[in-house]
């Protein structure tokens, strides 16, 4: 379970959400109400002037006990809505870095299963700059999935594609369901949003104005 | 080829101030990347108090005469110089010693190493480096496994760049450590004093073959490193 209870100043406006979020939770809202930002809070990529964030029973940022959990150490992936794939290493280096960076063992089923599950066989020896977007998404989404996240969050995974490409993805997307992992889905496609999320947090100009079931996207 | 022959006939006076050219060269690049490297980043990426006078002392070596360069250096590091006592009592000493013509084209080089490198860390999308934290890496971490990588480029263009200062620097050099044979006549300093003497001509030219070879090596080096790295990056 994920709460959130954060207020930050930013350039237009002031974000000040409060939400709780378990399942599949989506931060549903028009382009620039905050989203990406609330993400970023989440991550750990940007700090909130104050409030508090915690994750299974772990406070990751608490404003008033003076406590700020760096990114690396917070166990949440991100797939941002750019892939940022690392461009100097193979697409099987990218899918393995966490593993790398996090000192843990090799994981031959996980990886076999993730591998399986997103058809990157095919992809593994080369390098980000030869794949499509699509591909690319896919990469990102598995990479950000062998780190073994507490939490994934992906920021409109599916904007920098193409109608095709996004066809393409969406599947992907809803198998991720089997990994029982709780997910915070940033999109303002109430079609997507409603293919992939149990529940949906409206945001619009740095406020939350509903919570509720994908009834809420009307 | 019969020309060719004497002309690399080379005298072992000769020989050795091409080893100490190399051997000092190689160091001052050497010892000076890791400095260079940290310089460079703390320059692209970070705010700080007197910044500006951090970039403007390193590229001083650039504009100043060499000669005030190696002058200075011999204030600092001569024996009785403030740095040059202290680390005398450990018995580092560079005054007239080779490691002091290192020194004096490491401090020459700096500039033509660090600039090619600040712009590579900052032409670094740092979004990549955000991707690396949420995935578990410190930002140590981040730093040598994404950060370095992409600066590749960078590095060898400085690298390069520095090295071939580094062995063609004479003034600050001959001013700093003087022009002993055997330790601080380097290739530039040995051209000159063929110069100035009336039978050097034979011995100047084929010195400066030597060097001109030294420089075209060094440039294709570069050349077939970076054309590998930026393979890396874009191909397969």
């Amino acid at each position: 379970m994920l709460t959130v209870d954060v207020r930050r100043t930013l350039s237009d406006f002031t974000l000040d959400v409060r939400f709780a979020s378990g399942g599949t939770t989506a931060l549903f809202g028009p382009s620039g109400a905050g989203k990406t930002t609330v993400a970023n809070l989440v991550a750990g990529l940007m700090k909130p002037d104050d409030g508090r964030i915690a994750l299974d029973g772990e406070v990751l940022f608490d404003s008033a006990q003076g406590i700020n959990v760096p990114a690396h150490r917070r166990r949440i992936g991100y797939v941002f809505q750019e892939g940022r794939l690392f461009p100097h290493l193979t697409v099987a280096r990218n899918l393995d870095y966490g593993r790398w960076m996090n000192g843990h063992p090799r994981d031959e089923a996980a990886q076999e299963r993730i591998v399986a599950m997103l058809d990157l066989g095919t992809l593994l020896q080369r390098r980000p700059g030869k794949l499509s977007g699509g591909e690319r998404q896919r990469v990102a989404i598995g990479r950000a999935l062998l780190a073994k996240p507490r939490l994934l969050l992906l920021d409109e995974p599916l904007a920098s594609l193409d109608a095709a490409r996004k066809a393409e993805i969406l599947p992907y997307l809803e198998r991720l369901h089997q990994e029982a992992l709780p997910m915070i889905y940033v999109s303002h496609h109430p079609d997507e949003v409603r293919r992939i999320a149990d529940q949906v947090v409206r945001i619009d100009g740095g406020k939350v104005t509903a919570i509720g079931g994908i009834e809420l996207l009307g | 080829m019969t020309n060719a022959a004497p002309l690399l006939d080379l005298t072992p006076e000769e020989w050795t101030a091409i080893r100490l050219s190399l051997r000092i060269a190689l160091t001052a690049t050497a010892s000076s990347l890791p400095f260079g490297i940290a310089v460079a980043w703390l320059l692209a990426r970070k705010r700080f108090w007197g910044k500006g006078l951090l970039d403007g002392i390193i590229h001083l070596p650039l504009v100043l005469p060499p000669v005030v360069t190696g002058y200075l250096l011999l204030i600092a590091f001569g024996r009785k110089g403030v740095i040059g006592a202290f680390l005398a009592e450990f018995g580092i000493v560079f005054a007239f010693r080779w490691t002091g013509a290192a020194l004096a084209c490491a401090v020459m080089s700096f500039p033509l190493l660090v600039r090619p490198l600040r712009l590579s860390f900052e032409s670094i999308d740092r979004r990549l480096e955000d991707a690396a934290s949420t995935l578990g890496a410190s930002p140590l971490k981040v730093f040598f496994t994404v950060t370095l990588p992409l600066a590749v480029p960078g590095l060898i263009a400085g690298t390069l760049l520095g090295f071939a200062k580094a062995l063609g620097e004479f003034g600050a050099t001959i001013t700093f450590v003087s022009n002993i044979p055997g330790e601080t006549q380097t290739i530039s300093a040995a051209i000159y004093t063929l110069t100035q003497i009336p039978a050097g001509d034979a011995a100047a030219a084929r010195l400066v073959m030597v060097a001109i070879v030294i420089a075209l090596i060094a440039l294709i080096a570069s050349e077939w490193l970076s054309r590998r790295a930026g393979q890396r990056f874009h191909g397969e």
